[in-house]
């Protein structure tokens, strides 16, 4: 089967592949450009590990053709922050044990970051809502949705510890 | 966490994780992450068949495909000389054991059933030639529901003339005697449900063989048990292979399991040559990565009218799908080890049989047995007290062991170490005003709003050790179950763990720094942790039935002490002091009394490494420790939830759950509710969302997550967590497990809570899941009823 | 899981995306945001040989009102709609489509070609009585709503056409609400209605109500409909008419609700769906 070309701004670098047309996002993220942050944990678009910003909006990167995202910029978890200067969404994530074994952790740090974007000053319910396409089997939200108001500047109700 | 007292140390202190750093910024390192030169890709045929014999597989399709270089089916796989393994026999008790092959040899009995792998150049050239294997199916009968299957044919395995598995009870004092003096006795059909582990990550491997060495990457809890079957299955000397547990996302018991595709990856790879990877799907994980639950029960629960229970009988039947995993038929008997709950109940027995049917196999999955007995416990305490007209609180406190028994034998001879079960009971109430509930949900009602609270008092067993009583004399694991550490000091100071734990999210990396720290006097910062790699560090029993802390933690604490009686041998003789007036004080070793003068661990450390040492001491700073515990230990707790259930289309909403837990000291609270709230929400999920359900045909209906509903943030609340301390006696810190705690308790908490909420309507039961169409159902029957 | 192989083309314009379409023959499919079409294709329940991406043809993007309606292009996605609160119900519906992800890329004229009687936009666009325009080689027309749904996943929109705009009447002065009922909010509706009502004073002079996964196609509940318009817009009346919301429907039973169970919920959520237009 034929390829096509697909230009990608990721993370602010430009890059040019030759990829089939069916390749999907994440698997150009992870297997052409070695960007391994971005996970896949489901077939059906349901758990939301792969969230990238595409163009600065939240999308499941395993629901698109790489071909989709032609001529547009993607921001990954590895070019939202770093080790040394983290985007305050992660920096909440480490600080209120939003995580525990780290796999959907890019793509709920990826939709929090997308919806302080958006909507900066988030209550509870809105928090809660904006993840209603992100999975977890660890830490059962609390810590997450107390991340993502903290690093929004505010406490979640109720929260305890 | 109202507990105030901060301590001087690291330990019980909250403190944020080592681990995170990589994991927020995506340098995480799971298995698919991972990529080796000149690595090939695996994927597996797989039955669409519930029951059939193989008449033949055509891969010459596949294989002739640009990009494939093997196909492989079970005939060529004929140089493994044994079936993928079961490691419980317990002493006396047959357990039918059917042969399991990691590619199908002649029939498939399960849907997802591997019958040949296909390896080629990439992810995508391998799921394309999957399609291209014919394989011709002759179906054979069919048989999925357990109650049919244990009557007799079909047979899952034909050889084997019968569906059982085995039978195994448990039992103390004499139920029917209990029964007699009881009166009231309130039976019921519980049946729990089976349920998925559904980690956010899907199994993953990658094989590596090399002649005469054999690395094995896998998303596993079990490293350890991993190496040893391939060892053994491939006839590898166990010292030349290595298995590495990256960073995982996540097991929930799900990866504590010998994978047949394990086998296969390295199989293959040492016939190719090439490393070999594969990654599973979330469809496959759906119906061939181990379930959980699935057991029919018929119990019974006897009483006297001032709400004494006299007796408890449970009879199990534990569906265990096609085969026996590595641990399958043992799981229900976690259970049993604690079905009097927490409650001294003179009388309890617990009569387990298995039986085989057509579906994916089930095994420990998060709880394992215990989610189980105390749903069957306190689902049916609740009715008892219905029945005698007591409120659940009180038939509680009414049965608690005493504060003052401990340790506590059980009427099954089970000693639980330590417990206040009425102090959880009284902080869970200062959080939750009983009175003023009873009071807001009576007027609700009578607004057409039906509010429901339920609790759950629970203790489980956990900390899986000691040998002596899970090895093969006692209850018949075939292998110890201690744990080992090893610590090394570093010529600069910094401390390395080896932990023969396998921690995949639990934070273990922090909490055993935190513990390591003060006793060498050194920030946690320098203590790295390593674990997850069989060549690295002792011989290890891994991370599952939460027993990490309990045993690891305790291993690092025994083999750190032995650092520490070294280190103040040399102290002592170079501040010419006696080793026992040695003391870590203030990032110091130093002499009691003269805290100015001493050394830090790196000063130590120097000498210990120029091998200016005293006369007889080995230089070098490193110590072993393997530890096997005395006895398990038992956490417990008291949890309440509060519900509204909208009476009209049957959804449940949950508004409060507040938990109350005893894990015994704690060492990093943080990690403690972090492990409360992802249980809870777990039990929670059983409870309302979460069901793999296969159709007559054996056929899965959930097979991917649009089916199979893990429940989303914006389904939950916030949690209201709270804790009571009360040490065990066990190990020398005084910890507890907490890994499952929250999924013991929530099932039952959100059923008595929906039950409580709809007693008016006249429902007084309902089996899991409560979803709205069941809940709507028994609305239904109970208003027909009453 | 990942598609099987196809070919791939991105024409720049709409007649060029139609001649591909012609070229590609029958297992040439459209592709929009693929929020309904790329899953198919991951599961290997779709197999196109063509895949004719609309995403460079101009026009077919944003909201626009004209003449008493709003022209919203076809590739408008769903989140443009949850925030453009003066398309009403739709907007009402659009807002609780799956998760926020999809909804950046999911797009009103794909989720309609698509035809999903389970998905949400579907029985918006029979009770605001909308139109969708189809383009094709041999020119343009006019589908209602109410054509437009055929049967299970199959429209009238051909082969060869493209859903290029949606026109949707504005119901100035409609109260309207979205009740859906689901296990979970990211999941398709198990049952769903959506109601619009004109009120004059306190009586009812014109209702509609739509009903999402109660057959094959959406569905209007005009029974509930007729037994409301001109009434009193009492509770008593709109719980009686809400009572006739699922005459003549035969859902098929699944997992999480039976056919009983569904015509049940038919009837509280439309109840609550014309309750709730009153105060919206």
């Amino acid at each position: 089967m034929s390829t096509v070309p697909v230009r990608l701004n990721v993370n602010g670098v430009k890059h040019t592949l030759e990829v089939e047309p069916r390749l999907l996002l994440v698997h150009a993220l992870r297997d052409k450009l070695a960007l391994t942050g971005t996970h896949v944990g489901c077939d059906t678009s349901n758990c939301g590990a792969c969230t990238v910003h595409l163009n600065g909006e939240a999308v499941k990167s395993c629901t698109m053709l790489a071909v989709q995202a032609d001529g547009e910029e993607v921001t990954t978890i590895e070019g939202l922050g770093t080790e040394d200067d983290l985007h305050p969404v992660q920096e909440a994530f480490w600080n209120n044990h939003g995580l525990q074994c780290g796999y959907c952790t890019p793509g709920m740090i990826m939709a929090g970051a997308a919806l302080l974007a958006e909507n900066p000053d988030p209550s509870e319910t809105e928090v809660r809502h904006a993840l209603e396409g992100n999975l977890c089997r660890c830490t059962g939200y609390h810590n997450i949705v107390k991340s993502i108001l903290d690093a929004a500047g505010r406490s979640s109700s109720e929260v305890s510890a | 966490m109202s507990v105030a007292e901060q301590p001087s140390g690291n330990v019980g202190k909250v403190m944020r994780r080592k681990e995170d750093p990589p994991l927020i910024t995506g340098k995480g390192r799971y298995v698919d992450d991972i990529t080796l030169p000149g690595m090939l890709w695996a994927s597996f045929v797989r039955s669409p068949e519930a029951h059939a014999t193989i008449t033949s597989i055509d891969t010459s399709a596949a294989a002739a495909r640009e990009g494939i270089t093997a196909v492989f089916t079970g005939a060529d796989m004929t140089d493994v000389p044994a079936p993928l393994p079961m490691a419980w026999a317990p002493p006396g008790v047959q357990v039918n054991n059917p042969e399991h092959w990691a590619l199908a040899k002649d029939a498939v009995k399960h849907v997802g059933d591997p019958v040949a792998v296909v390896i080629g150049e990439d992810r995508y050239a391998v799921q394309d030639a999957v399609e291209d294997v014919f394989v011709d199916y002759e179906p054979l009968p069919v048989v999925v529901d357990p109650e049919q299957a244990i009557a007799g044919e079909p047979f899952v395995h034909d050889s084997l003339g019968t569906n059982r598995v085995h039978e195994w009870s448990l039992a103390g004092g004499d139920v029917e005697a209990g029964f007699a003096e009881a009166d009231v006795v309130v039976e019921r059909r519980v049946v729990n449900h089976r349920i998925a582990g559904a980690p956010i990550e899907c199994r993953g491997v990658i094989a590596e063989y090399r002649p005469g060495q054999l690395t094995l990457y896998s998303a596993t809890q079990v490293p350890h048990f991993v190496r040893l079957f391939m060892a053994l299955l491939l006839g590898i000397g166990e010292d030349r292979v290595r298995v590495i547990a990256p960073d995982v996302g996540g097991g929930f018991g799900q990866k504590l399991q010998v994978y047949g595709e394990e086998l296969v990856a390295c199989w293959a790879s040492r016939r190719l040559g090439v490393p070999v990877k594969w990654t599973e799907t979330r469809s496959e994980n759906m119906s061939v990565a181990h379930q959980g639950r699935d057991q029919i029960s018929r119990v019974r629960m006897g009483a006297k009218r001032d709400g004494t229970i006299t007796a408890f009988h449970v009879k199990i039947l534990a569906d265990f799908g096609a085969y026996n995993m590595i641990l399958t038929p043992l799981i229900p008997s976690l259970g049993a080890f604690v079905m009097g709950g927490c409650y001294k109940i003179p009388n309890v027995q617990t009569d387990i049989v298995g039986v085989f049917t057509n579906k994916c196999p089930t095994d420990a999955i998060r709880g394992a047995g215990r989610p189980e007995a105390t749903q069957m416990i306190e689902v049916t305490l609740d009715q008892v007290a219905h029945e005698l007209d007591m409120d659940p609180v009180e038939i509680r406190r009414r049965n608690f062991i005493p504060a003052e028994d401990f340790p506590a034998a059980t009427a099954t001879g089970v000693v639980y170490d330590s417990g206040n079960y009425d102090g959880t009971l009284d902080k869970l109430l200062e959080h939750v005003d009983v009175p003023a509930f009873r009071a807001e949900q009576e007027k609700l009602r009578s607004e057409g709003v039906y509010r429901g609270l339920g609790f759950c008092t629970w203790t489980e067993i956990c900390g899986l050790a000691p040998s002596r009583v899970t090895g093969p004399a006692g209850v018949g694991v075939q292998a110890g179950l201690w744990e080992s550490a090893m610590i090394r000091v570093h010529n600069t100071g910094a401390v390395t763990v080896y932990t023969g734990t396998s921690p995949h999210g639990q934070g273990l990396d922090t909490a055993f720094a935190q513990i390591v720290a003060d006793k060498l006097g050194v920030d946690p910062a320098v203590v790295e942790v390593v674990h997850g790699d069989t060549a690295i560090g002792p011989e290890g029993r891994n991370t599952y039935g939460s027993r990490s802390l309990a045993t690891g933690g305790e291993a690092v604490c025994k083999a750190t002490d032995k650092v520490v009686e070294k280190v103040k041998q040399i102290v002592a003789a170079e501040l010419e002091a006696a080793p026992e007036d040695i003391e870590v004080a203030g990032g110091k070793f130093s002499v009691k009394g003269s805290p100015d003068k001493g050394m830090a661990l790196a000063d130590v450390a120097g000498v210990a490494y120029i091998g200016a040492v005293p006369e007889g001491m080995e230089p070098g700073l490193e110590e072993t420790n393997f530890y096997d515990p005395e006895n398990f230990v038992f956490p417990f707790g008291a949890h309440a939830c509060i519900v509204d259930v909208d009476a009209e289309t049957g959804k449940v909403k949950v508004l409060r759950y507040v938990a109350v837990d005893d894990c015994g000291n704690p060492v990093n609270p943080l990690l403690i509710d972090g492990q409360i709230h992802g249980g809870v929400v777990h039990g929670i999920g059983q409870a309302l969302y979460e069901r793999v359900h296969y159709d007559a045909d054996g056929q899965l209906v959930t097979g991917t997550f649009v089916d199979y509903a893990l429940a989303t943030a914006a389904e939950l609340p916030n949690f209201e967590t709270d804790r009571t301390i009360t040490p065990s006696p066990v190990n020398s810190m005084g910890v507890k497990g907490v890994g499952e705690a929250g999924t013991i308790a929530a099932s039952a908490a959100v059923t008595n809570a929906v039950i409580d909420a709809l007693r008016p309507l006249g429902v007084d039961y309902i089996n899991m899941p409560l979803t709205p169409m069941r809940v709507w159902e028994a609305i239904n029957e109970g208003s027909a009823a009453s | 899981m990942i598609p099987a192989e196809f070919h791939y083309t991105a024409p720049e314009s709409l007649e060029d995306a139609i001649q591909a379409l012609v070229d590609g023959g029958e297992d040439a499919k459209l592709l929009a945001g693929g929020h309904s079409l790329i899953p198919l294709m991951k599961l290997r329940l779709a197999a196109p040989s063509l895949l004719v991406d609309l995403r460079k043809v101009p026009g077919l993007h944003g909201i626009e009102r004209q003449d008493g309606a709003f022209r919203v292009g076809a590739l408008t996605p769903h989140r443009k709609l949850e925030f453009s609160p003066e398309l009403g119900i739709v907007a009402k519906v659009a807002a609780v489509i799956a998760d926020p992800q999809v909804r950046h890329r999911g797009t009103i004229g794909g989720s309609l070609a698509h035809g999903d009687s389970a998905s949400d936009l579907p029985a918006a666009m029979l009770i605001t009585e909308a139109e969708v325009t189809l383009q094709g080689p041999d020119g343009q027309r006019s589908v209602t709503a109410a054509d437009l749904f055929l049967d299970y996943m199959t429209t009238a929109v051909g082969e060869q056409e493209v859903l290029t705009e949606i026109r949707l009447p504005a119901l100035d002065g409609w109260g309207s609400s979205y009740h859906k009922f689901n296990r979970r909010s990211e999941d398709w509706a198990m049952v769903a209605a959506c109601a619009v009502v004109k009120a004059n004073g306190s009586t009812c002079e014109d209702v509609r109500i739509g009903l999402t996964n109660m057959a094959a196609v959406p569905l209007r509940a005009t029974a509930a409909e007729d037994a409301l318009r001109g009434q009193e817009l009492s509770p008593e009346n709109i719980a009686k008419a809400a009572e006739l919301a699922a005459e003549g429907t035969d859902p098929p039973s699944d997992l999480n609700a039976s056919t009983e169970y569904k015509k049940h919920l038919a009837r509280v959520m439309a109840r609550r769906a014309i309750a709730d237009s009153l105060a919206a």
